[in-house]
């Protein structure tokens, strides 16, 4: 019973309108290209979208303990980097690079949360640092420019998948990935540290009297974030291979998808699946964009209104709630 | 209160002081010498651009607001005016107006986004900027327009070694400082930006004060469109590449500006341009490489909020609404 309940608040909360604008922009698909969603074009559309859901996944867990994460671009821009500088092109150092990358992506994101806990600085200033210090210090790194290469084992996640199946062709295993991680997310959002995390983003004073470690949690929602963008790294390298500009700007496009999954800046709403939702609504509207051949430079300006309907949408409907002022009374998602 | 505001205002420009000093002696270790006029120029000119964005992003911040759109305004804006100038002397007053009435247009449908439609300050200006943005990538390939070259002048021309830019930009500083302190709808800001519920309980039409500020934020963005045309001599679409909005906020932030709003000024943010300034020109004259620039300004702004909060957290103890979270704080790190 409780069981279905929560699966019906789920659908007439925060997830609704986005379920309902994959829904529209999926149907718009269809009318521009039915064959869209033939087996293997749909595939390849997935593959391409997972590392967006990945991400947002990961930028899920620190919104909604009410804190930024604007490092995870130029973190995924390092990590592609940096894989292709130590492993440059030796197949044998393609799994030692890889927990290289892992304890980096740790490291990265250990680090945004100590300093926005310990050090009281703001997730904005923490992380907006953190992206300017990641960016220069790949580039000092490499000097300018990417060097080295990548490992073809190394690109076979983000590339390849399962072959030969019938009807799909490939299941790519970025498709694997998304699909495993996102069950993961949704599993920790149903835990212990998921129920805290949620608390300590609707009213941090409330939470950490009730006696949450809410530092701890923010602290372990941005190495999720730094880990997240670590996988994402993995898969946009193999799918995109090395240049300068991967990650640029993804940042603000995986906020943009978060949100737009019906997730509250400032913490203390939304759901993990509604977060991936958006992302793969924004990458439905990119994929709408090259099926009505609409020139990819619109593409922000969407972007740009989408999200604000969005939001200006959803406070609409939060400012229909009975008692809007005070934030501890509506923990009900309902 | 004020005592306690100017204390952070003089902590901020003993900190530049100890720049200009650790810096000139870094310099004269070096041979060289931080104070000719050559560097001088350097640094002054360094801060007119950033200074007119941070002045506008004082007053947005001081209201609790955000405003990432500037760098997209900017470059608008200065397409706007060298496309009306057109290389035309007698259209430079037209051409000016223009693009400050297209920048103040702008923030007020950002100040109208978050104030009336209750979207998220950070969406709702990152959405504009990203309007723009589809805007100017498609309507601008490459630069276009003409800047006369009377116009130009406002680049370029300089009394003694202070370059008019920073004489305008000072002049505007001076103007805010005297709007925050001496007119009403400076103090409804702080008021504001304290706490929006309890300004409107006070009389206070938050939406108004919102407005205004994000208006004026634009047209400062405008202004700096302008200088950006009367620099290249063209208007250029590429300038937003640059993420000024981010340098402006970085600038807001070091000169002592709580992000959380109702704290700060507009003589702690010129402080705060101008330590970026120096710490620039230092880098330069030191060829130390750009990209360790990014690094050590990133490392710098975390830095100096770290040290901020500090401050920040013995201060709010003291107020009477802060106290419960101040004490729970503490006994959370004990």
């Amino acid at each position: 019973m409780s069981r279905l309940r929560t699966a019906a608040s789920a659908l007439s909360g925060g997830t609704g309108p986005v379920i309902a604008l994959l829904a529209l922009v999926f149907a718009a698909i269809a009318v521009a290209n039915p064959g869209f969603f033939e087996g293997p074009s749909l595939m390849a559309f997935l593959k391409q979208a997972a590392p967006l859901v990945i991400l947002a996944a990961g930028q899920y867990f620190v919104i909604v303990s009410g804190n930024f994460d604007l490092s995870v671009g130029a973190l995924v821009g390092a990590q592609v980097v940096i894989a292709a500088r130590l492993i440059d092109g030796e197949e044998s150092r393609t799994l030692p690079v890889l927990g290289v990358m892992l304890l980096f992506g740790l490291a990265v994101g250990l680090a945004n949360g100590l300093i926005t806990t310990a050090l009281k600085v703001q997730s904005f200033i923490t992380t907006l640092g953190m992206m300017l210090v990641l960016y220069g210090a790949i580039r000092l790194w490499t000097g300018g420019a990417p060097t080295g290469g990548l490992s073809e084992a190394f690109r076979g996640p983000g590339r390849r998948g399962i072959d030969g199946l019938p009807l799909i062709g490939q299941l790519p295993w970025a498709l694997l990935a998304m699909i495993g991680l996102g069950a993961a997310a949704v599993w920790l959002m149903r835990t212990r540290f998921g129920r805290i995390l949620v608390a300590t983003g609707d009213n941090d004073l409330a939470a950490e009297r009730s006696g949450a470690r809410i530092d701890t949690v923010r602290t372990a929602a941005f190495v999720l974030s730094g880990l997240s963008a670590t996988i994402a790294g993995v898969l946009i390298g193999g799918y995109a291979g090395v240049s300068a500009q991967v990650g640029e700007g993804m940042e603000f496009t995986v906020i943009t998808a978060v949100v737009l999954g019906g997730v509250v800046l400032g913490g203390g709403r939304g759901s993990v699946v509604a977060a991936m939702a958006g992302a793969l609504a924004i990458e439905a509207l990119f994929a709408l964009f090259n099926q009505l051949a609409l020139p990819s430079t619109l593409r922000p300006s969407v972007q740009g209104l989408i999200i604000i309907a969005a939001v200006a949408y959803a406070a609409k409907r939060s400012a229909r709630r009975p008692v809007p002022a005070i934030a501890t009374t509506t923990t009900d998602p309902s | 209160m004020s005592a306690r505001r100017l204390d952070t205002t003089a902590l901020i420009y003993l900190a530049l002081a100890g720049i200009v000093a650790l810096g000139g002696v870094a310099v004269a270790v070096r041979g060289g010498n931080l104070f000719s006029t050559a560097n001088l120029v350097d640094m002054l000119t360094r801060t007119s651009l950033t200074g007119f964005l941070a002045i506008g992003m004082t007053l947005v911040i001081l209201c609790r607001s955000l405003d990432l759109s500037v760098g997209y305004t900017a470059a608008l804006s200065s397409l706007v005016a060298a496309t009306t100038m057109d290389g035309d002397p007698d259209r430079i007053v037209l051409g000016a107006a223009a693009a400050l009435l297209i920048a103040g247009l702008i923030g007020a449908a950002n100040g109208a986004i978050v104030a009336f439609l209750g979207v998220n300050p950070f969406i709702a200006t990152l959405g504009v900027g990203l309007i723009i943005k589809g805007y100017l990538d498609t309507e601008y390939q490459g630069p276009a327009g003409l800047v006369p070259t009377a116009f130009q002048q406002f680049g370029y021309t300089r009394i003694a070694f202070v370059p008019v830019s920073t004489i305008v930009m000072l002049v505007l500083a001076a103007a805010g400082i005297w709007f925050l302190r001496s007119t009403r709808t400076g103090h409804h800001m702080y008021a504001v930006g304290g706490d929006s519920d309890i300004a409107r309980m006070s009389g206070v039409r938050t939406e108004r004060v919102l407005m205004c500020a994000h208006i004026l934020c634009g047209v400062l963005a405008g202004v700096a469109g302008l200088l950006l045309a009367a620099r290249f001599g063209t208007g250029s679409a590429e300038s937003y590449t640059n993420l000024y909005e981010l340098d402006a906020i970085a600038a807001v932030v070091l000169g002592g500006t709580l992000l959380l709003g109702g704290r700060g000024g507009v003589a702690g943010t010129v402080a705060g341009v101008a330590i970026l300034a120096v710490l620039d020109t230092v880098f330069n004259v030191m060829q130390v490489n750009p990209f360790a620039k990014d690094v050590l300004r990133g490392a710098i702004i975390i830095a100096a909020v770290a040290v901020y909060a500090r401050r920040q957290l013995s201060r709010t103890a003291r107020r009477p609404r802060f106290a419960d979270a101040g004490t729970a704080a503490e006994t959370g790190r004990s």
